[in-house]
């Protein structure tokens, strides 16, 4: 019987009952890379917080494996530092105690045979110290091109075989592969080992509670669906916008860019989530169709040249500072022409979508942090005041903010105040994000949590992965084919050609 | 920015409400829901604060109500406080003097934000029937804590006997993680459980739900057992082969316990007011779940039969009480108030301070049968 049939026998659950959170059962998880960044700040301390939040199951175990000479303690003296500097619920002695007690350390190769057979025995030995009942995700903090070997492993040891109820899984960040055939490769290696629903990808952003709030906005109201279609929306921009610099991830971004390293993730997800039909159910399945259908209908413009543009950030001033250009960074070549910004248009050929452009756009070192979603109306088709009276007033405007400032804006004439008739616009706020930032959980507390559940709605399936890969791949060849991308102001809105790929269809980037 | 208001009215709070956010520049249009806190002088200051914090997660217009003793002439001061740091809604601050004490809801009614719910706190003693309360008939969702009365149990079970849909108690919420726990525990694969035991520190209401809620859950028989707590110090179940326990001795730990099973330990700390107050907010729809244990307390379990005795209190109400019940249901039942109408006029006035007395009387028998119970 599976996990989720015993769940609608068990007699204290009560579909009313919603105090009641659902708690993983006994499990534990087993970290590969637990000395990078993305392990300390965010997956240690997510782990904590979701103990403290009485989350995880009783005799829950935490393993690390990595090429380091550490013993247990020493392991959970990094864990306690990671989570006294990054977890948001305040630290609890007895939550911790607890749980430290579940941490174990392999120290290791990927490729030490021995390494991953110390590693199978551990588990077991927390199978029946801790009660962990043969459940086990492994979650590969480390880069894709260690997948491989690091698979093999779990394979050669025994470590991905289950018995009876038991389960397995594995956990993947992204990216899901550099292009079609690489992510095509990537899940060929993953599902040689685990099945298809046993592969958990992350996208933190889909764990993200507003980015949930899309699916609330649109399916729960009746104030929005009328006008979701292509008689009222004039045009869709999705922003992702962020003021840093590659940082220290040289080695990573060059070759990469903006398009690989969040269009085709993130900037696509949430396309498919503001076009997608309403899915009969909130099922993974029903909600995956939906999306699968919707990206397989998106089609990218004919004339690549015109409708796409990418930048590289120059040196200068950003907002008081002075940073470096791109091509000065450390660790990137002078030649390099990997973009630093990326927009495309999109269409959907759907019928609700038929004509409305998306344009999307992602970059490095822009004017501010920002993500967001904005559905720009038509304008009435008729205006009953004097010309003069409307000049100040733009387009009506549905902004979803999904960070920071979580929230909806929603943006329309009213008069100034005054004897003569004059429209200007107007911001209508809701903001999610003010008031629930501190207390809302982290996107990846909810997405460890769903991955011991065997929650997958909020994983993208290799068939997405897939699908978007599909609409990239052809304007990533026809822009290797391009010269160096055009050089754009660090703390600007990017680069001129962006401003005229929207002015040829009459239209502007919304400053967001 | 906080702004003192002496002798004023309803009117003028909410223009100098509006005026401070306006001055502090933020327009909290954002609120989803009005906190009223009905509280002492003494208490308010913990009250409020635990109102603060769980605000962060429910930005909400916060009224309390401090009713002030003595005999003074009737007047009315507020306390505003907006757009201060730490502080994401409003905070009116209420202080009632003289007659103006019974006039709570004709003050609070204006302060009301417009369509959101409205959920009504009472850290302390609280009233009888929530949902008759002056101030309980203004909200959907209405908070006691027996915990915070001399008699928890008893005054659980008084609550029960009249209960209202939207009515909770925070020794209703204190319980959420132990039952949590063991939901949980039978999400794995269990043996058919016969037998039940909750233990605790004596006199503790949550415990008396905890067992109420197990016994109407799993159809068996929950043994009350009095240790020397803090709190509820175990839950013990016992399968066809062995047993399910979540022993709790400290206060901070527990352990799950299972046969064939390594222990497992798993931290289970009591909650803090903001928490228990948090989770409320949560909720703003009447709880089943609730509804159904706290019946159970009550002795109306759908599958026992009708005993004499707590019923006794219900068919035979004393004259007060009657009084009490025709002046709500006075439209509906017009067979039972057979009597003139000046005479329900006259008894209605002098409801609100007899009500309380013959309530009360029940107390010491229903207590007796709660000992009884747990003899057993």
């Amino acid at each position: 019987m599976s996990p989720v049939a015993f769940e609608a026998n068990n007699p204290l659950r009560d579909p009313r009952d919603r105090r009641l959170p659902r708690v993983a059962g006994p499990c534990g998880v087993v970290l590969f890379g637990v000395t990078g960044d993305l392990a300390r700040k965010k997956l240690m301390p997510a782990i904590y917080d979701l103990a403290n939040r009485g989350l995880l199951p009783p005799g829950f175990a935490l393993v690390g494996f990595a090429r380091r000479d550490w013993a247990d303690e020493d392991f959970a003296k990094v864990v306690h530092d990671a989570v006294k500097q990054y977890a948001r619920t305040p630290f609890r002695e007895e939550v911790w105690t607890q749980l430290a007690e579940g941490f174990r350390f392999v120290p290791g190769d990927f490729d030490d045979n021995d390494a991953f057979d110390t590693l199978a025995r551990t588990i077991t030995d927390l199978d029946r110290v801790r009660g962990t009942g043969g459940n086990h995700a492994f979650y590969l903090s480390i880069p894709p091109k260690l997948f491989p070997v690091v698979v093999g492993q779990l394979k050669r040891s025994g470590l991905s075989a289950r018995n009876g109820d038991q389960w397995r899984r594995v956990v993947v960040e992204k990216p899901f592969g550099h292009d079609l055939k690489s992510a095509r490769q990537l899940s060929d290696t993953l599902n040689d080992v685990f099945p298809p629903d046993s592969v958990f990808r992350i996208d933190h952003y889909l764990g993200k509670e507003t980015v949930q709030n899309i699916l609330a906005l649109r399916f729960a109201n009746t104030l929005f669906e009328p006008i979701w279609n292509r008689s009222y929306v004039d045009h869709v921009q999705i922003t992702m916008a962020e003021d840093i610099g590659i940082g220290g991830r040289a080695g990573y971004y060059d070759g990469i860019g903006a398009a690989r390293d969040v269009i085709q993730n993130h900037l696509l997800q949430l396309l498919a989530l503001i076009t997608m039909e309403e899915p009969v159910n909130f099922e993974a399945q029903s909600l995956r169709l939906e999306k699968t259908k919707v990206l397989s209908a998106v089609r990218i413009p004919a004339d690549l040249a015109a409708y796409t543009a990418r930048g590289q950030y120059a040196a200068g001033w950003q907002g008081g500072e002075k940073v470096l250009g791109y091509l000065d960074e450390d660790g990137i070549p002078k030649t390099s022409k990997t973009e630093t910004y990326a927009a495309i248009k999109l269409e959907v050929d759907t019928r609700r979508w038929a004509g409305v452009p998306f344009y999307l756009r992602a970059g490095k070192r822009l004017g501010r942090r920002v993500t967001e979603v904005a559905l720009m109306f038509q304008r009435a088709p008729h205006l009953p005041f004097a010309a003069t009276a409307t000049e100040e007033l733009g387009q009506n405007a549905l902004v979803i903010r999904i960070q920071p400032d979580e929230g909806v804006t929603l943006r329309f004439g009213s008069k100034v105040p005054g004897t003569a008739m004059e429209v200007r616009d107007v911001n209508m706020d809701f903001a999610y994000g003010e008031s629930f930032t501190e207390s809302s959980p982290e996107a990846y507390e909810r997405l460890i949590l769903d991955v011991l559940l065997g929650d997958p709605p909020l994983f993208p399936r290799h068939e997405e992965v897939e699908l978007s890969w599909e609409i990239l791949d052809p304007i990533e060849n026809h822009w290797a084919r391009s010269p160096q991308p055009e050089p754009y102001r660090s703390g600007g809105w990017g680069p001129d050609s962006a401003t005229a790929m929207l002015a040829r269809d009459g239209r502007v980037w919304r400053r967001p | 920015m906080n702004r003192d208001l002496q002798d004023t009215k309803s009117s003028a709070i909410l223009t100098a409400l509006t005026e401070a956010r306006r001055g502090s520049g933020n327009a909290a249009l954002g609120m989803v829901l009005t906190l009223i806190i009905d509280v002492n002088e003494n208490e308010h200051y913990d009250a409020l604060h635990a109102a603060n914090s769980a605000a962060r997660e429910h930005p909400c217009r916060i009224v309390t109500v401090i009713r002030r003793p003595g005999k003074s002439a009737p007047r009315l001061d507020a306390e505003i406080r907006v757009g201060q740091e730490n502080l994401l809604g409003e905070v009116i601050v209420l202080r009632l003097y003289g007659l103006l004490r019974d006039q709570a809801d004709s003050i609070v009614l204006p302060m009301l934000l417009p369509d959101a719910p409205v959920l009504v706190w009472w850290p302390g003693q609280g009233p009888l029937i929530p949902s008759r309360d002056q101030l309980g008939m203004l909200a959907q969702r209405r908070v006691t804590d027996a915990a915070a009365s001399s008699s928890p149990t008893a005054s659980l079970r008084q609550r029960a006997q009249e209960h209202s849909p939207g009515d909770t108690d925070f020794a209703w919420t204190r319980i959420t993680p132990w039952r949590t726990l063991l939901a949980a525990a039978l999400d794995q694969p269990f043996d058919e459980i016969i037998g039940g035991e909750v233990s605790a520190v004596r006199g503790n209401a949550s415990a008396e739900l905890l067992a109420a809620w197990l016994e109407n859950r799993l159809g068996i028989d929950v043994i009350r057992k009095s240790t020397r707590g803090p709190g509820i110090t175990g839950v013990r179940l016992l399968t066809r082969r062995g047993e399910i326990t979540l022993a709790r001795p400290d206060g901070r730990l527990a352990t799950l316990i299972r046969t064939d099973q390594p222990n497992r330990a798993v931290p289970l700390p009591r909650r803090g007011t903001e928490e228990l107050l948090a989770e409320e907010l949560r909720r703003l729809d009447p709880d089943d779940v609730y509804n159904e244990t706290i019946q159970c307390i009550f002795g109306n379990k759908p599958d026992s039969k009708p005993s004499s005795k707590p019923t006794a209190g219900r068919r035979e109400p004393t004259a007060a009480v009657q009084a009490g019940r025709a002046k709500e249901a006075a439209p509906a039942k017009k067979a039972a108030p057979a009597a003139p109408a000046k005479k329900v006029t006259a008894a209605r006035k002098v409801a609100p301070e007899k009500r309380v007395a013959p309530v009360k009387s029940v107390v010491p028998a229903k207590k007796a049968a709660s000992g009884a119970r747990s003899k057993t």
